[in-house]
């Protein structure tokens, strides 16, 4: 392969690793999208149209574009928060919960301490945010280490339980008594707010997410942390005769995971809400899991599946609006696209794995 | 608190455990096959909206019924041939359902949002003619509720005592070794998840046309989940899930009694009692765990060549 390669310039760009996967994605896309226009076109709708929607207002118009990135921050944090415990071998399903804990927590933060200059209250509340996703995934892991329970089931029992304390808060001690009939806690002062960029609604967010990105691959890659959690995830037995504290690091790639889920809750109500209300994650926990499923954890994969899934999610407001479809139906979309994906055809097969 | 309140609670806790028992029967099969159906929510939703839009139209409740069952059937081949034939993993493939169950439910139920059905027609509990209307006015029952702990019965009997639920099992705990006694794993496979498909429409068609008899989006509620939960509860056991069912409708009576009662209790924190709950079990459980779970349990049969 190496002579072929060098001998003919043209033949080795589209063997080249980053060209197959840019490709792998766009048929990934490409197929969902066909799939998706049969749907709808057996539902009586114009999926022409419905389809030339969604594209062009999440990537030709710049209000549809930032809301494509403004979506796309909460799915990086999430399916970071899965890759991390995936590398030491463990099931992180409950992202969802953490990042509600974390909002909640990052919530309370806000609230009472409203009059703090905004150099120290976000920090504090991210701090915040992240201590409630650690507390959070701790139980699961914790139960696991101490091999009791499975890690992926009590982590996705936990994920129903957290938007009902959330609720609990909101409904109760926390409604704002204001003139909003909506239950919402106060509005948070302007310090409490993660600055937005350029006149849109991306924040702050967007960079912690691409430097915690960078972190997780960095780490994984170049220090022994990395490479003692590889140990573990890939042969727990040899990784503890070996003298790698095997519990420990499963507890501590958990509590970090939910640590970072957290930081998505902190980021949503923060940066996006301006206050906590009830059920303000539309699953963003599950799709941070199927990103990070169908990326097999590696860093780069996450960044463009975030994209690709951002762009589909955010298409939903615009088939609501012109097609006159309801908003749950790009939910279609998202699942053909994991469907394909799941079902690989011979095509997208890696060479190795 | 009146005893006619008392009766109301109690007639609501029978509606609303119904639909989930017969999910969670169905999802005992399923993971006695070794499969984890987290998509189950996503069946429940097309099923409810199938089985909602066809007695619409069609005027006959039963055909309803009978379209929730075949939609649910089918949506599980759906999860089944990506967890059996394509090998994928159990949890995306799961979650997956469940995304294209929210939408397509959304779509199929979006011209029936707002109209009325005539539900399935509801019949006395016998024995009861003799008290005053009054009292007995909430003891009207569908067939749907009669049947369901038969149903689970039956869901023991062909579990425990026919070669089919040996052969099922028998995939759940290990598909090499039930390979090498000669059953096919894939084919016991598709048959568990189409059964299970067919329990979780009629829990679902329980839901849309008996209990609430209309249609609106995401109605089922996390009931998919806490039947996933209630297998875990009545560890893998068709029998004790009709008590995991029980203990579900238990905690919405209990909820209700609170509200009708004037207690201040928030119904959020309550609402999370059988997730709790099926935690501290699975705690206490811990060391026996073993014993309960399929061995075989959400992993991917490879094949034999």
């Amino acid at each position: 392969m190496a002579t072929l390669s060098t001998t003919n310039t043209k033949l080795s760009l589209f063997r080249s690793k980053p060209f197959q996967v840019g490709a792998r994605y766009m048929v990934i896309f490409v197929v969902a999208f066909i799939l998706f226009g049969l749907i709808l076109f057996l539902a009586g709708k114009h999926p022409v149209e419905a389809i030339q929607d969604i594209l062009v207002y999440t990537l030709g118009t710049p209000t549809g574009f930032s809301e494509v990135i403004v979506r796309m921050i909460p799915l990086l944090f999430t399916a970071i928060a899965v890759a991390l415990p995936s590398r030491v071998g463990l099931i992180n399903v409950g992202a969802e919960g953490q990042l509600y804990i974390g909002g909640l927590i990052a919530a309370g933060v806000a609230i009472t301490f409203p009059q703090l200059p905004a150099w120290l209250l976000l920090p504090f509340m991210a701090l915040a945010g992240m201590g409630g996703g650690a507390l959070w995934a701790f139980l699961p892991v914790f139960l696991r280490a101490r091999g009791l329970v499975n890690e992926t089931i009590s982590s996705l029992l936990m994920n129903y339980v957290a938007p009902t304390i959330v609720s609990f808060f909101v409904y109760g001690p926390w409604r704002s008594r204001g003139a909003a009939s909506t239950p919402q806690t106060v509005d948070f002062s302007e310090s409490a707010r993660l600055p937005t960029f350029f006149d849109t609604r991306v924040h702050l967010g967007l960079v912690i997410a691409l430097i915690i990105l960078v972190l997780f691959w960095y780490v994984m890659k170049y220090t022994r942390w990395g490479l003692e959690m590889r140990a573990v995830g890939g042969n727990p037995q040899a990784a503890r005769r070996n003298g790698i504290a095997w519990a420990r690091y499963l507890i501590l790639a958990m509590c970090i995971g939910g640590a970072i889920a957290g930081l998505a809750g902190m980021s949503e109500i923060s940066g996006i809400h301006g206050r906590l209300r009830p059920n303000f994650s539309p699953g963003f926990g599950f799709t941070g899991f199927l990103i990070s499923w169908l990326s097999f954890g590696n860093p780069v994969g996450i960044l463009i599946m975030s994209f690709v899934i951002a762009i589909i999610t955010s298409g939903g407001d615009i088939l609501q609006l012109k097609q006159d479809l309801p908003y749950a139906v790009l939910n279609i979309l998202l699942a053909i696209t994991l469907y394909v994906v799941l079902a690989k055809p011979t095509f997208f097969e890696r060479k190795k794995a | 608190m009146s005893l006619l309140a008392l009766l109301g609670v109690l007639s609501s806790a029978i509606f609303s455990g119904t639909s989930l028992l017969y999910t969670t029967l169905g999802e005992v099969i399923s993971e006695r096959g070794g499969m984890v159906n987290l998509g189950l929510e996503g069946v429940m939703l097309v099923s409810a909206a199938m089985g909602f839009a066809v007695t619409s139209t069609t005027g006959s409740p039963y055909l309803g019924v009978l379209a929730a069952m075949l939609t649910g059937g089918l949506m599980n081949l759906l999860f089944g041939y990506l967890v059996i034939t394509r090998k994928a993993n159990q949890l995306a493939s799961g979650l997956a359902t469940m995304f294209l169950g929210f939408g397509l439910s959304a779509l199929i139920g979006a011209p029936y949002v707002g109209t009325k059905i005539g539900a399935l027609p509801r019949y006395l509990v016998p024995g009861l003619e003799f008290f005053p209307r009054q009292y007995t006015g909430q003891f009207r029952f569908d067939f749907l509720i009669y049947l369901v702990v038969p149903a689970a019965i039956g869901v023991w009997f062909l579990l425990f005592r026919t070669r089919w639920g040996l052969g099922v099992r028998a995939v759940g705990e290990s598909a090499d070794t039930a390979f090498a006694a000669g059953r096919n794993p894939h084919t016991l496979r598709y048959q568990a998840l189409f059964l299970a498909g067919l329990l979780a429409g009629l829990g679902a068609a329980h839901l849309s046309i008996a209990y609430t008899m209309t249609w609106k989006e995401y109605m089922t509620a996390g009931r998919g989940f806490i039947a996933v939960a209630l297998v875990i509860f009545s560890k893998w056991h068709p029998l004790r899930a009709i008590a995991g069912a029980l203990l579900f409708g238990g905690a919405v009576a209990f909820q209700l009694l609170l509200q009708a009662s004037g207690v201040n209790v928030s119904p959020f924190l309550l609402d999370s009692i059988p997730y709790v709950l099926t935690l501290v079990v699975l705690m206490a459980w811990g060391g026996t765990r073993k014993h309960a779970a399929p061995a075989g349990l959400g992993r991917v049969y490879q094949g034999s060549e």
